[in-house]
């Protein structure tokens, strides 16, 4: 991988989000920090992307170890290109989230909790997304596909596939710039 | 048609931007605000009896007036977005559809609490709105509504919004200052309460979206107006979110005291169950509370209608009653595994489970294992006992209201459904889903 360093854009960003708290309390952006890296550094956290972030927090690295290892958000191991997470709590599973999770292990031949082994799929199973009212669903990136059936999962892989898509929560043009 | 206070414009093309929602008097209750002192918006939202929609339900004017006010000391209003309640969704209608009323109720608000800084704490999963409100909050400092000196009032505002990263316990409130500071959302230990020691020590008022949201009727119509509307010392309209075995689940506004009955099989809520089955049971308020079977849902203990209110939800306290809670309302049909739903909401607490307290940490574990077993097949009679045994040393036991929220849902679905267990456990043949579970994790079929 390449070196673990924000961009320019990137870094600006970071110093904005720190200017959100007051002096003395910028430990308070580790959280929309920590999105960013995950982002911007292939999807997960490693030991090298949190010390860097610790860096230019300027606060101990465990510090943001015991941060990332708390959030279920934060991979701290490496994952798929794209990462499917389908909600399976209460209304999502009366709704037939169990069949969706089924249908993806079958298709892509893993289990939750596994990468595809060319790297392009991982899948997740999560609790309430909030998304009640459209189960089932699944998060991929930013984006709730909701409502879902089996043909729409189909459909959803073969389109990811085919973009080759990465999936994010943020970039560097999600916060204004204050 | 109920009485519309906050989705009263929802159909409107665009009133997700500025110039469309100033059109339909979007930020007058600010202006209204600022002709008045502080302590008089104070007043008015006292006058309302709004009562937090997140799902304690505490009177927030009362919860605005603890608010310490030391000298020099900064103040913060801080939104509590981070809805994780399974069964929930009201807030992200909200926040999605009507960027800009949470915006404005919370200038009004922190106008009244005299907080120069306001923060928006939204749930990490949610980030497709994080850019809805970075640009709604671009437009507001835009047009003046935010920054110094606003509208020429003397009164100075800024506004952020913070992603949370994926934790149910930052939703209560001292996990979520926590976590804002960049720390691992674990509660704190109360006193000292938030409205004294919150965010950076200093005084802290966390309100849900909708509660905030809600101070802008209350403003614009004045709170004894607000008042009038819905029953009892349940007042105004609530958020709705419904979901399950209906025909058209979604986000509806409702008078405060509207019968059950009428939600759930009206056209203009909840359209009657899926397939025109037979209800079995609801969870009205969120997976925390109380289950109630069909019977109980649509009528009290005394056989008068169950009303969607604070206290009808309650009647009959947690032996035959429920609670109003988030307003999540999960329907479920007569073809459902109680056991099997309790199963997923045992996996989510203990998902979520912080682990500072041991009763919560370890019993949310083992009551998850439990039912896992239960479903597979090798439970036993004792089992049922040891899952009520556990519940109830959970129960009070805990530094926040985690640990009741994971007990409360085993307890009620055992008091109300204690049969479908001992067949599950006694003739585990007649498991419908186990086939089907098997099937998705791909074990060996027993």
């Amino acid at each position: 991988m390449s070196e673990v360093k924000f961009n320019d854009e990137t870094l600006a960003v970071v110093h904005n989000l720190m200017r959100r708290y007051p002096e003395g309390r910028h430990k308070s952006a580790l959280l929309p920090i920590l999105h960013l890296a995950q982002a911007e550094f292939g999807g997960w956290l490693s030991p090298a992307t949190m010390d860097y972030v610790a860096s230019i927090l300027n606060i101990k690295p465990v510090e943001v170890y015991e941060v990332a290892s708390f959030y279920s958000m934060y991979n701290l191991n490496p994952v798929g290109k794209c990462m499917l997470e389908v909600c399976r709590t209460s209304s999502c599973w009366l709704r037939g989230a169990d069949d969706v999770i089924r249908h993806i292990e079958k298709r892509l031949e893993i289990k939750v909790g596994e990468t595809t082994a060319d790297g392009m799929f991982s899948l997740k199973a999560v609790e309430c997304l909030g998304s009640c009212g459209t189960a089932p669903m699944m998060q991929v990136g930013k984006d709730y596909h909701e409502n879902l059936t089996l043909e729409k999962v189909d459909e959803l892989l073969t389109q990811f596939t085919n973009e080759d898509k990465h999936s994010r929560y943020c970039d560097a043009n999600t916060y204004r710039k204050n | 048609m109920g009485k519309k206070l906050l989705l009263q414009n929802d159909n409107v093309p665009g009133i997700d931007t500025y110039e469309v929602y100033r059109q339909h008097g979007g930020y007058t209750s600010v202006e209204k605000a600022f002709k008045m002192t502080s302590d008089e918006v104070v007043e008015e939202v006292k006058k309302s009896g709004l009562r937090g929609r997140g799902g304690a339900g505490f009177p927030t004017g009362m919860k605005w007036s603890f608010l310490a006010k030391p000298e020099g000391v900064p103040r913060y209003l801080v939104c509590n977005a981070d809805e994780s309640e399974p069964g929930t969704f009201k807030d992200r209608y909200l926040m999605q559809r009507h960027p800009h009323l949470l915006i404005e109720g919370m200038i009004a608000a922190s106008y009244a609490l005299g907080a120069n800084t306001a923060y928006i704490y939204i749930r990490g999963e949610y980030f497709y709105i994080v850019n809805i409100l970075e640009k709604a909050i671009e437009e507001a400092y835009t047009a003046g509504w935010l920054g110094d000196n606003i509208q020429g009032s003397g009164y100075s505002l800024n506004m952020y919004v913070h992603p949370g990263a994926g934790a149910y316990i930052c939703g209560e409130e001292t996990a979520l200052l926590e976590s804002l500071e960049g720390k691992r959302g674990n509660p704190r230990i109360k006193p000292p309460f938030p409205a004294v020691k919150g965010l950076y020590a200093c005084p802290t008022v966390v309100n849900n979206v909708e509660t905030i949201a809600a101070v802008v009727p209350i403003l614009n119509m004045g709170g004894d107006e607000y008042a009038k509307i819905g029953i009892g010392k349940s007042t105004g309209t609530k958020l709705i979110s419904a979901s399950g075995h209906i025909k058209k689940p979604g986000v509806y506004e409702i008078e405060l005291g509207l019968p059950v009955e009428e939600f759930i099989y009206s056209e203009e809520y909840c359209g009657g169950i899926l397939n025109d089955k037979k209800l079995k049971a609801v969870v009205p308020g969120g997976s925390s509370v109380p289950i109630l079977p069909a019977e109980l849902s649509l009528k009290t203990p005394t056989g008068e209608p169950r009303l969607m209110s604070y206290e009808s939800l309650s009647e009959g306290g947690f032996v035959s009653g429920s609670m109003l809670g988030s307003g999540g309302f999960i329907v479920m049909d007569e073809t459902t595994s109680i056991v099997r739903n309790l199963h997923t909401f045992n996996r989510f607490y203990h998902h979520e489970s912080c682990g500072q307290c041991s009763p919560c940490r370890e019993g949310t574990g083992w009551m998850e294992k439990i039912t896992h077993k239960i479903l597979d097949g090798h439970g036993t009679l004792a089992d049922i006992d040891l899952l009520w045994d556990i519940q109830r040393k959970i129960e009070g036991n805990t530094i926040c209201p985690l640990g009741d929220a994971a007990a409360w849902p085993v307890a009620a679905a055992i008091r109300h459904f204690r049969e479908e267990f001992e067949e599950y456990v006694s003739n585990p043949s007649s498991i419908v889903d186990v086939k089907h579970y098997y099937n998705i994790h791909n074990l060996v079929e027993a």
